[in-house]
């Protein structure tokens, strides 16, 4: 667990220092991404902790869900329909869900 | 802690994941202060489209107002109306002059120096005019806005205001005149584009055969100004 946290840490410290900066109109695309990044992530540790992990499914998982998300929202503010809130309820759904399942078999350890 | 629990499959994989997680969320961050420290995206937008349906609705109205304008013109005309009518500036009018094109300096400003010595001001503007007018031009025009009695050339900003329309240069000035006397009045040794070209300010004059020069587009008010009857007595 302590090379995960690392990586988050360099992550964000690379981030901060990377002079990038996302447009304002792009920013909600951005922040949707930024949620299914962090479903998977939650899921992958999760299916670390199950012992089912797959490394494929994993990294697959990761920018295909980003991907997804960020183009979900964006088709929607093409045809007025709010996709945004669809992706936001099922990634904020099974973030905590994972988070559950985390914690539960942490407890039961 | 949950933290030091080992993970026992994937930890590079995560490991990388979260690093570009991080990338990303620093970069969310980020993005996020920016915005909440300008106007909001919403409001921008909102603001947009009322300046642009506005600026339609001023379109059509203009439209009207010049459609209004012209039936009452076509009952009755006089020789003497049609030449009030010219002086005032509602008409269009064509014939030979010259176009005269006013842009900002291209000389990068040296360290130090005033970058204002190198863009165009209003009196700029009004020199050239000046300088027309005194060459016997009968009709001028900046971008499309008629100049009459009451027109104001005036510094708005970075823009120039000319019957309360802003304009950015370039500034296209077409006066109907003598095309050679207009050019050869603001091309005079010592005068005003030999001037402005010492400021590296851009002028091209261009003799046409035939300019058009649009009529005053405005409407007339008169607030504090009244006709005085009795041939001028009061």
């Amino acid at each position: 667990m302590i090379l995960p946290i690392a990586g988050l840490i360099i992550g964000i410290y690379i981030g901060t220092m990377f002079p990038l900066r996302i447009p304002q109109e792009y920013a909600k695309f951005m922040s949707i991404a930024v949620l299914a990044s962090l479903d998977s992530v939650f899921g992958g540790m999760r299916s670390a902790i199950e012992e089912k992990f797959d490394n494929q499914v994993f990294i697959s998982g990761f920018f295909f869900n980003a991907l997804l998300a960020a183009g979900l929202a964006y088709v929607g503010e093409r045809l007025g329909i709010d996709l945004y809130y669809v992706a936001l309820l099922a990634f904020g759904l099974r973030i905590f869900q994972n988070l559950a399942i985390i914690r539960r078999y942490f407890l039961k350890k | 802690m949950i933290f030091l629990f080992p993970l026992k499959q994937g930890q590079y994989s995560i490991a990388l994941v979260c690093m570009i997680l991080g990338i990303m969320l620093a970069v969310q961050f980020r993005s996020t202060q920016d915005l909440q420290s300008s106007i909001p995206y919403q409001r921008l937008e909102d603001l947009t489209q009322r300046l642009a349906q506005t600026e339609k609705e001023r379109d059509v109205l203009l439209k009207e107002v010049h459609k209004l304008r012209e039936e009452i013109g076509a009952g009755i005309l006089t020789p003497e109306m049609q030449l009030i009518k010219l002086g005032a500036g509602v008409v269009t009018v064509k014939g030979p002059g010259v176009v005269v094109t006013i842009d900002d300096s291209k000389r990068p400003t040296k360290p130090g120096e005033n970058p204002n010595l190198y863009l165009i001001h209003d009196d700029d503007i009004l020199r050239v005019i000046n300088e027309l007018r005194a060459a016997g031009c009968e009709a001028i025009a900046i971008n499309d806005q008629r100049l009459i009695a009451t027109s104001e050339i005036r510094c708005a900003g970075p823009t120039l205001s000319v019957n309360n329309t802003r304009y950015s240069p370039p500034y296209n000035i077409t006066a109907i005149g003598d095309p050679q006397t207009l050019e050869n009045a603001l091309k005079m040794r010592g005068g005003v584009v030999e001037t402005l070209q010492f400021w590296g300010i851009q002028v091209s004059i261009k003799k046409q055969e035939q300019v058009v020069v649009p009529a005053y587009k405005g409407v007339f008010k008169f607030e504090h100004a009244k006709p005085v009857k009795d041939g001028g007595k009061q």
